[in-house]
């Protein structure tokens, strides 16, 4: 599962070649190689990586969305492809500002892309530019926010009836 | 065999009048609260639309305002016909996490525990197969087995169907002699009930004639709609997670991954029996190589002390109150780790800053994945094949929505 460093050099070099420098961040979190990349660069880079004979990342594993409310760009988007050939899995993170949650859809490349999608857009509210049907998937259709964004808090905090200074969060 | 080519409906599609069928949500065949609305031209499935969503219960939010340790519970709702599956893949996420060094005993203990759910599992999928195609025969034999896999399971943990089995660290006491004998018992038992349901089904002419070509999938198009486990295995594609990416020394042990040809009902339902069998080989070689050695990694910011040792030593009685209270300190870091869910790759995304709680978990759920396929399964076959399609596919409402 791990990837040799050869490896990851060969990813990082080339995405920066072939879409003009897009990694801001590479990293290895636990077992896991992580590349952090610009919102423009990430499904070219998808693509090219599903399209590498070598890597061959046909599969998508999961994605989420991301939110780090302290961040200057709070939402973000979580790839994880996995390569069966050679057993190889890469995480691709972008992160992009709250009030233009856009991305590009991954329905084109792969099927299972279109809940997935669905969830984080019910969820997050990133808007995927291309999905073919892109409606709330859980949640009822008239719910007007995206429950899984931080500022919504889990218990309705104007509860006068339970003291959760010590224990909450 | 009653898969009628999709050009024949097209091409007849400007001179039919199309009848709209609700399946569900709530039918006794779809084994769950989820709907299709299906466009019906007589008994042909036109076209498909799947609404989810009716048993929603936000885990992933809920998820971030628990401490680990209350966690698992969430988990036992999520595939609750194998509980202990998603138990344990949670438990060795967070042992990933803290780097907990787990003892060779509690890796074979999990994997004997982990094997009995798949079974119980796929004992649920088979046997209703055969329900849906009228044998309710087989359903009662397979059902008996199940309770005892449950009576398993209680002489554990004391609970059947939410487990909530184990603990961060490996498991909270010993398998008592009294769960021994079960699983022996179990060992010896279910081979016969498997060869007597096996003689009742696999070779029966009728239930062959039924399910052969029954809602098929080809392994491109399985594996571009992200299946996973016995679904893809069916299709051809030989990824399990065991093998890949072996956790809880699934390396130690000796095993055949089946595989199908076509991706039908009856190639999925082959190939659960098959594995069923081979989780049965692996209990076997868990119990003949069981090593000595305590049940629990050496953690004691995560695992409760000894009740004596709470009572008597200071120590003993600061762990316990922080991990109860939920104060532990976990380190920053995010890690993703799966296990082979009785349904396909179970994982586990988990975001931690440092706190009490997750700051994002996400759980990748085979079910959700692979129930999108569902209306291209069905789509030009019967409505009688559609139901067979969606139970062969073992379609779990609490793994669908989480």
């Amino acid at each position: 599962m791990g990837m040799t460093e050869a490896q990851q050099e060969t990813i990082i070099n080339a995405i920066n070649t072939h879409f003009n420098h897009a990694v801001i961040k590479h990293e290895v979190l636990y077992d896991m190689f992580t590349v952090t990349l610009r919102k423009d660069a990430v499904i070219p880079a998808i693509q090219w990586l599903y399209d590498n004979e070598e890597m061959k990342f046909r599969f998508l594993t999961t994605m989420c969305a991301l939110h780090y409310p302290d961040q200057k760009d709070e939402l973000g988007m979580m790839y994880q492809l996995h390569s069966l050939e050679n057993n190889l899995r890469i995480r691709i993170k972008t992160f992009f500002p709250k009030d233009l949650p856009v991305m590009p859809t991954l329905t084109g490349l792969y099927s299972a892309a279109n809940w997935m999608e669905r969830q984080e857009y019910d969820f997050f509210g990133v808007e995927f530019k291309g999905h073919p049907n892109l409606k709330r998937i859980l949640n009822v259709d008239d719910m007007v926010m995206h429950p899984m964004r931080k500022e919504f808090p889990l218990e309705d905090q104007t509860r006068k009836d339970k003291n959760d200074t010590m224990f909450g969060r | 065999m009653t898969q009628i080519s999709t050009n024949i409906v097209d091409h007849l599609a400007e001179q039919k009048e199309y009848t709209t069928l609700n399946l569900g949500p709530t039918h006794p065949a779809t084994h769950g609260i989820f709907q299709n609305i299906l466009k019906m031209d007589g008994e042909i499935i036109v076209d498909a639309e799947s609404t989810v969503g009716y048993i929603h219960r936000a885990f992933e939010k809920l998820a971030e305002r628990r401490p680990y340790y209350q966690i698992t519970p969430i988990t036992d709702r999520l595939n609750y016909c194998s509980s202990p599956i998603n138990n344990m893949g949670w438990h060795m996420t967070v042992e990933k996490l803290i780097g907990a060094k787990i003892p060779k005993k509690v890796d074979y203990m999990r994997v004997i525990v982990m094997e009995l759910a798949r079974i119980a599992d796929h004992i649920v999928c088979n046997a209703v197969i055969g329900v849906d195609t009228g044998a309710l025969t087989g359903f009662v034999y397979l059902f008996q087995q199940r309770e005892f896999i449950y009576e398993i399971y209680e002489e554990i943990c004391g609970a059947r169907l939410t487990t909530n089995i184990g603990r961060i660290g490996g498991f909270d006491k010993d398998f008592s002699p009294k769960t021994w004998d079960k699983i022996k018992k179990f060992l010896k038992e279910f081979p016969l009930a498997l060869a007597e349901f096996q003689s009742l089904l696999e070779r029966n002419r009728i239930f062959m004639d039924r399910v052969i070509g029954c809602g098929p999938i080809s392994a491109e198009r399985a594996l571009n709609y992200g299946f996973t486990g016995p679904n893809l295995r069916a299709a051809g594609v030989d990824y399990d997670v065991r093998v890949m990416t072996p956790y809880s020394s699934y390396e130690d042990f000796d095993f055949i991954i089946p595989v199908g040809t076509h991706g039908d009902t009856y190639d999925r339902f082959m190939v659960r029996h098959e594995e069923m069998r081979q989780s049965l080989r692996i209990i076997q070689q868990a119990m003949d190589k069981m090593p000595e050695g305590p049940c629990h990694a050496d953690v004691p910011d995560f695992y409760l002390p000894e009740k004596q040792d709470v009572y008597n030593k200071m120590e003993a009685l600061i762990y316990h109150f922080k991990i109860v209270m939920g104060e532990t300190d976990v380190p920053v870091g995010e890690v993703y780790h799966s296990v082979e869910g009785a349904n396909g790759e179970l994982g586990y995304y988990l975001i931690s800053d440092g706190g009490r709680t997750p700051f994002r978990l996400h759980f990748r759920r085979p079910c959700f994945i692979y129930y999108q396929a569902y209306p291209e399964m069905i789509k030009g076959s019967m409505l009688s094949d559609a139901i067979l399609t969606m139970s062969s596919m073992n379609v779990i409402a609490g793994e669908l929505d989480a």
